[in-house]
């Protein structure tokens, strides 16, 4: 094509537009993740698979930081993190057992290549465990709370396999045990931890991140960001009905993920890896100008979690997926608007408020990209009631066919009432009441929830 | 390869000169300029090729940010790239 012809197209109201959604309105590239296949580490001798593990991942992830850095200053656009996904490690070191070893590696490894997160201590048991999962998941509280950059996910349930119950009522009392770990730190382990349902292989947010078996050897995947664009925008059309509202919100995702899909082509390119997925996300920061709830407040409910809530969500999650698709060439990960709490500035304010409960977050889960996220509960809650917080969101996601998941902090002897500060991009939680009704023998049952009559499609 | 400029301030004297001259002195070849105001202020756009720059492109960046203080501006470089992508299908 003819560059002449075509530099003459971009006019100057279109490159403000631009420099606004980044200098103003917190476009961002939220993270450049690296998934990183860890199969060919596998063996019987702990050290030796680890120190294997260490070497692949700094091998390939050498210049992820540089590259990101490099990306950032040529496009003036703020890429926030840079991180890497692996095989998760209940697979990785099934041979061995010793999987603390590798959170070890791991850690070392992300110190090494300078990124400020690693996710893939992961475990799928969806259907059941083998022995080595059961001893894997006992790990997890040690591996979070001994280690500074790993994240851990486990999957408990899916659409085609039904729901773990066995899982659930086990991850209630690894989720306990991580906070006891991390009780100096309010429970902060608990933040690097996700239980998942139809989790996702090629997710490149934490803390849910692992590089899934299905993947190839190194791939690049890319989560987008901008809140504050799609506020800004909405702030133009007040009052206009909502043909006009998705519209609008369609066509700033569009942009927003156009910048997504440069900048995972051309980082994919210059690192030799794969070019994977564009996560058609919005995702907070706890930033002023950077919320989700504020999207929905410009919409017009009062407060995030007044009613209203749940449908101004679903339709801000379905003109973002609708917008970003055809702005990606392969479009995949979780895909939508997350709704952490501690995150975002708008849903503090809410739960402070008293506008936002557990239970209406639980709703919203039914229509966004995941689910209960970055919750903050007082340090006595049970591990049956949060296996029980856990069961009803998964039971979301394998009936409604979509990821669902927990991120939730029994931060110890935090009451209601209290505010855990987390710092930087996990931001601050207050402390959200739960149900003081039991759900003990629910959980005690055990076993697996079947598959739902609809997984059955062949 | 083509990069975007962007100059944003109060209007004054002698601006386009001082980048042009910082370009021309770095071989930097400006392919178009246009200028406007926008949201009353100052807006310049030049499309520059860097393809025989003298200097690397971080290296440009940030002398035309130390000019761009001087002159009370706020002087930008990005890829072209950015901006095509955005608004080109």
């Amino acid at each position: 094509m003819a560059g002449k012809e075509q530099h003459k197209m971009i006019n100057p109201f279109e490159i403000m537009e631009t420099i606004n959604m980044i200098d103003n309105e917190h476009l961002d590239i939220r993270t450049i993740t690296m998934g990183i296949s860890l199969l060919d580490c596998i063996g019987q001798d702990a050290d030796v698979a680890a120190n294997k593990v260490y070497d692949k991942v700094t091998r390939l992830a050498e210049k992820l930081v540089p590259v990101g850095e490099q990306l950032e200053r040529e496009y003036g656009i703020p890429i926030i993190n840079k991180r890497i996904s692996v095989t998760p490690i209940s697979i990785v070191g099934s041979a061995c057992g010793d999987y603390v070893k590798f959170a070890r590696a791991l850690d070392r490894a992300a110190d090494t290549t300078g990124v400020n997160f690693i996710g893939g201590y992961s475990a799928l048991v969806q259907k059941g465990y083998t022995k080595g999962e059961y001893e894997f998941i006992e790990t997890i509280p040690e591996a979070l709370c001994t280690t500074n950059r790993i994240c851990s996910s486990v999957n408990v349930g899916s659409t085609k396999a039904g729901i773990s119950m066995d899982a659930v009522a086990h991850m209630g009392r690894i989720i306990k045990k991580t906070a006891q770990l991390s009780a100096e730190h309010d429970g902060f382990g608990c933040a690097k931890l996700v239980v998942f349902a139809n989790a996702v292989e090629d997710n490149p947010f934490m803390a849910g991140a692992f590089h899934g078996t299905g993947e190839g050897e190194c791939v690049i995947n890319v989560g987008v960001s901008g809140p504050g664009v799609v506020k800004k925008a909405l702030e133009k059309v007040k009052g206009e009905d909502f043909g006009v509202v998705a519209d609008t919100i369609k066509k700033t995702a569009f942009k927003i993920t156009r910048m997504g899909q440069l900048v995972a082509s051309e980082a994919a390119n210059r690192l030799n890896a794969q070019f994977g997925i564009v996560d058609l996300s919005l995702a907070p920061t706890p930033a002023i100008g950077d919320s989700v709830a504020h999207i929905l407040e410009e919409m017009g409910v009062e407060k995030c979690g007044a009613p209203g809530t749940t449908a101004a969500l679903a339709l801000l999650n379905d003109a973002v997926k609708k917008g970003g698709v055809m702005a990606s060439s392969y479009v995949g990960g979780l895909s939508g608007a997350f709704i952490p709490v501690s995150e975002d500035a708008g849903m503090i304010d809410a739960v402070k408020c008293g506008a936002l409960s557990l239970e209406k977050l639980e709703a919203m889960t039914c229509v966004c990209s995941v689910g209960i996220d970055m919750v903050v509960v007082p340090g006595d809650t049970s591990a049956e009631t949060i296996s029980g917080i856990l069961a009803d969101e998964v039971a979301i996601g394998v009936v409604n066919t979509k990821t669902t998941a927990l991120r939730i902090i029994p931060a110890p002897g935090k009451k209601v009432g209290d505010v855990v500060e987390f710092g930087g991009l996990l931001g601050y939680g207050p402390v959200m009441p739960v149900s003081k009704f039991g759900c003990a023998d629910f959980i005690n049952r055990g076993g697996r929830i079947p598959a739902p009559m609809h997984s059955l499609k062949n | 390869m083509k990069s975007v400029i962007t100059v944003i301030g109060r209007d004054s004297v002698g601006i386009i000169a001082r980048v042009s001259a910082l370009l021309a002195e770095n071989e930097i070849n400006i392919i178009d300029i246009t200028q406007t105001t926008y949201d009353e202020q100052f807006l310049m756009v030049m499309v520059v090729d860097m393809s025989n720059s003298k200097v690397s492109f971080s290296k440009a960046a940030s002398q035309l940010k130390t000019l761009g203080e001087e002159l009370g501006q706020k002087i930008h470089v990005r890829h072209k790239k950015v901006f095509d992508s955005m608004h080109r299908i």
